[in-house]
């Protein structure tokens, strides 16, 4: 299309293309701590502050509770915020979250997802992320840094669109995107500009009929984050689940309309070759990349593979998943994280439960794969299609819930277990028999 | 109290729409100050130290004068006053 | 700066609104509502969660004449941080309407000792130009009276309960605005409501500052003190008359921290005969009343004499009065 802008290839890593991404939107106030994987996108930022390439106020908080409560500040006095975290960080700033999206605030948010302790890993998974996902806060997840800038770019338009006023959490792939290094196509600064517009003041109107914008400027006496009791606190709540389905609308349009600018186009889910397959992988983040690439190599085979990526996890398009789903004979569903307790992963449970009154269902089975960055190779993602395949033609299941990239164990060993002995057995040295 | 409204009826975020001087808070009283205005001084104490701002100075009278939609009779203005003007009586049941 | 006219400050427009419900004779609105009214400019107040909060928002209602915003508990130095940083910015872009707004952060003794001390503190750090107000009520007052780093010793609880064995709180008083003062901001005071004038020019002085600024009142409360509605002001001046509440300020000068005491504080220490038996202050407040009751437990309340003496020497010294 001859609307699409000329751009300029960048060599960047995810956490610089966010950076960059941010400079270009020149937000009021950027309030961030650091942590890795997240680190970069601090450093990167400072830097444009301290080379004047923004008018930005920079707050190096002290936490990232501080970093997420500075964020509202900002937000409820009119500005536009942005804040970067993951893992502990998110788990700190982890009340503030509800906070945000329960006040409205269209604030956006990088998470380069990372695994939460203990014990201790800096590597990437999901589990920070899930751990908010019912914190109100849209979720996108990304492939890979291209998509890291242009979902950042996005974010601002999706968050402070008059029927959504949530805000967005971007989540990209620890290490995997934030630190390898990636070509980037980068809009000029004007184009970013433009796309995302000047920042604009909500008006709401009070039951009286008066209308009042929601900021905290002197001349508007607003009152927020009021205590909302028995009386209230269940519409507020209601309120935001519309808007949350509203997003579901708004991220398609302005996904398109980027297209329309880019020549890359975004929505809520990313189907690679979904039209006729048989078997599928459903999948969130950089591992789409390599399970589009195992997909290519079973349809070498003659095997009709396909991969689905789910790239808005809240709001949750259930619709287009069952839509995309519904001609698979079987499917696998990849969790990047743990929900302890539950039968299978987040997403898995989420896309099965979507399944429950449909007529036409494909079999869906649950692998949980790279815990604390544990590497995903093609490899492992054709044994999960291969096995995929295997159902399909013996139409036994086995196991529904499965760990992918796990190490064997030995059925005999039982050193995972533990024995318990008195306190004082400490003290005579009586911890038990070999 | 108000009328309750819907979740379409009222304004995102938990903005509040009524402001408090709606709220009679006279009720909670079980003491009430009377003023003798004619040993009042106009010295203002009690004016800046009530805390449930329902004492206001009226210059065109040059009288002060209480509200007892908000006064809980917590007799900090009586107990203030250095001339001993105002007196906490007990309230009717 | 010159002195403020009882009739004038009368005068003055409420940023604070009647129908709010706080308790009868709570310390906290009188001393919200002068440091309000002690600001020229446009003012937005961040409160932290609190009795302040709640009965101030109970929604649809608001007693806020001015823009006002809770978020959390403990952090509202860093709201208040954001907010400032927000119209610095939209200043720069040249979209902001007014040259000076000043943001008010509001906390109770919780929000500031305990659990919103490392907002707080990394908010002066950072130096933000906003004025932070502890309404120190020495407890958690909103969940119902638990002990915070601002509860001073022996004082009764529910959770550091005068039993048979301990009598209250066994630790002493945190003593918050001298850590305040060793942040090197612009300005620290402490204030006291029944001392309005004082209060007055502390705000100003604290709103006109070109950084942080940390006033600290003491700020009784009927129900956690046990004491007769109608003495809120009067335990608000005997606090600073018997020394365990003295009144002083820290500015910056020179970029050095000078202390000065101010009020009945400064009269006291050139006249130390003036300065009352902190027993006069303790037994109006049934917190204290295992102090005095069955019997008078004079050990007890000569270590918390003591403390306030040796409290109050350090003070003196820090004003050069020593």
């Amino acid at each position: 299309m001859s609307k699409i802008v000329k751009q300029e290839m960048m060599g960047m890593n995810g956490d610089t293309a966010c950076a960059y991404a941010v400079k270009q939107c020149n937000p009021e106030v950027v309030a961030a701590y650091p942590i890795t994987p997240q680190t970069i996108i601090v450093e990167v930022f400072s830097e444009y502050v301290a080379n004047g390439e923004v008018t930005t106020e920079f707050i190096p908080v002290e936490s990232e509770h501080s970093a997420m409560s500075t964020s509202i500040g900002a937000a409820a006095a009119g500005a536009r915020a942005y804040t970067a975290s993951a893992s502990q960080g998110l788990a700190l700033m982890y009340e503030m979250l509800y906070i945000a999206s329960g006040l409205r605030l269209p604030i956006v948010m990088t998470c380069v997802n990372r695994a939460l302790s203990a014990p201790i890993n800096i590597h990437g998974d999901h589990s920070d992320a899930m751990g908010a996902r019912d914190s109100g806060w849209i979720q996108l997840y990304c492939e890979n840094s291209q998509e890291a800038y242009d979902t950042v770019i996005q974010a601002w338009r999706i968050a402070e669109h008059k029927d959504v006023l949530l805000p967005v959490m971007v989540n990209i792939d620890g290490f995997i995107l934030s630190h390898t290094l990636e070509n980037v196509a980068v809009l000029p600064d004007d184009a970013v500009k433009k796309f995302i517009g000047e920042k604009k003041i909500p008006v709401v109107k009070k039951p009286s009929g008066e209308l009042t914008p929601y900021v905290l400027h002197p001349d508007y006496p607003v009152s927020m984050g009021a205590i909302d009791l028995q009386d209230y606190y269940f519409e507020h709540k209601r309120q935001q689940a519309e808007a949350m389905k509203n997003a579901l609308k708004v991220i398609k349009e302005v996904g398109e309309e980027y297209g329309e600018l880019t020549g890359r186009r975004y929505g809520l889910i990313d189907a690679y070759m979904m039209d006729d397959a048989e078997i599928a992988i459903i999948v969130m983040g950089s591992t789409a990349g390599t399970a589009k690439y195992a997909a290519d190599l079973m349809r070498e085979k003659g095997v009709k593979a396909g991969v689905l990526r789910v790239r808005s996890f809240r709001p949750f398009p259930r619709d287009d998943i069952v839509k995309t789903l519904s001609k698979v004979k079987a499917c696998a569903v990849l969790d990047r994280s743990i929900s302890f307790g539950s039968y299978g992963g987040p997403l898995f449970t989420e896309i099965r439960s979507s399944f429950c009154y449909e007529c036409e269902k494909p079999i869906i089975i649950n692998y949980y794969y790279g815990l604390g960055g544990r590497d995903t190779p093609p490899n492992l993602l054709e044994n999960v299609f291969s096995e995929l395949k295997r159902i399909v033609e013996t139409g036994k299941i086995g196991e529904e819930i499965r760990y992918l990239g796990l190490r064997e164990d030995s059925i005999d060993s039982v050193n995972y277990k533990a024995e318990l002995i008195s306190f004082k057995d400490l003290n005579t040295g009586n911890i038990g028999g070999k | 109290m108000s009328e309750e409204k819907s979740w379409r009826e009222i304004p995102l975020g938990g903005l509040t729409w009524l402001h408090s001087s709606e709220y009679k808070t006279g009720e909670w009283r079980s003491f009430r100050p009377v003023v003798d205005h004619n040993k009042c001084t106009r010295c203002m104490q009690c004016v800046i130290y009530c805390p449930d701002i329902a004492i206001k100075y009226k210059p065109d009278v040059n009288m002060i004068e209480i509200n007892f939609d908000y006064c809980k009779g917590c007799g900090v203005c009586a107990e203030e006053c250095p001339v001993h003007a105002i007196t906490m009586v007990k309230e009717k049941e | 700066m010159s002195v403020v006219k009882p009739k004038d400050l009368a005068l003055t427009e409420e940023r604070l609104a009647p129908g709010h419900r706080l308790c009868p004779g709570c310390g906290e609105p009188t001393t919200v509502k002068l440091v309000l009214k002690a600001s020229d400019d446009p003012v937005i107040v961040c409160s932290a969660t609190g009795c302040l909060e709640v009965s101030t928002s109970i929604y649809p209602y608001t007693s806020w004449n001015v823009p006002w915003i809770h978020s959390a508990f403990e952090n509202a130095a860093a709201t208040a941080a954001g907010v400032e940083a927000a119209i610095k910015a939209l200043k720069r872009n040249g979209v902001y309407k007014y040259d000076k707004v000043n943001v008010l952060a509001v906390a109770g003794d919780g929000g500031t000792y305990d659990i919103g001390f490392q907002a707080l503190s990394g908010a002066f750090e950072r130096y933000h130009r906003i004025v932070y107000l502890l309404l120190d009520n020495e407890a958690y007052m909103n969940t119902g009276i638990q002990r915070s780093g601002g509860t001073p010793s022996y004082a009764s609880t529910t959770t550091s309960p005068d039993g048979k064995v301990i009598p209250g709180k066994l630790q002493t008083k945190k003593q918050i605005s001298r850590i305040m003062v060793e942040h090197e901001p612009a300005y620290v005071a402490t204030i006291s409501a029944a001392f309005w004038q004082d209060l007055i020019q502390k705000s100003k002085k604290a709103f006109a500052a070109d950084g942080p600024a940390f006033l600290h009142s003491i700020t009784p409360c009927p129900r956690g003190w046990r004491h007769a509605d109608n003495l809120t002001i009067e335990l608000c001046r005997l606090a600073v008359q018997t020394c365990i509440f003295p009144l002083w300020e820290a500015e910056k000068i020179d970029g050095k921290m000078v202390y000065k005491l101010s009020a009945p504080s400064k009269q006291i220490a050139k006249n130390p005969d003036k300065k009352k038996p902190v027993v006069e202050y303790l037994k109006l407040q049934g917190r204290y009343r295992h102090l005095f009751k069955p019997e008078e437990k004079t050990e007890l309340i000569n270590q918390i004499q003591e403390w306030v003496d040796t409290e109050w020497d350090i003070i003196l010294e820090r004003c050069g009065e020593k």
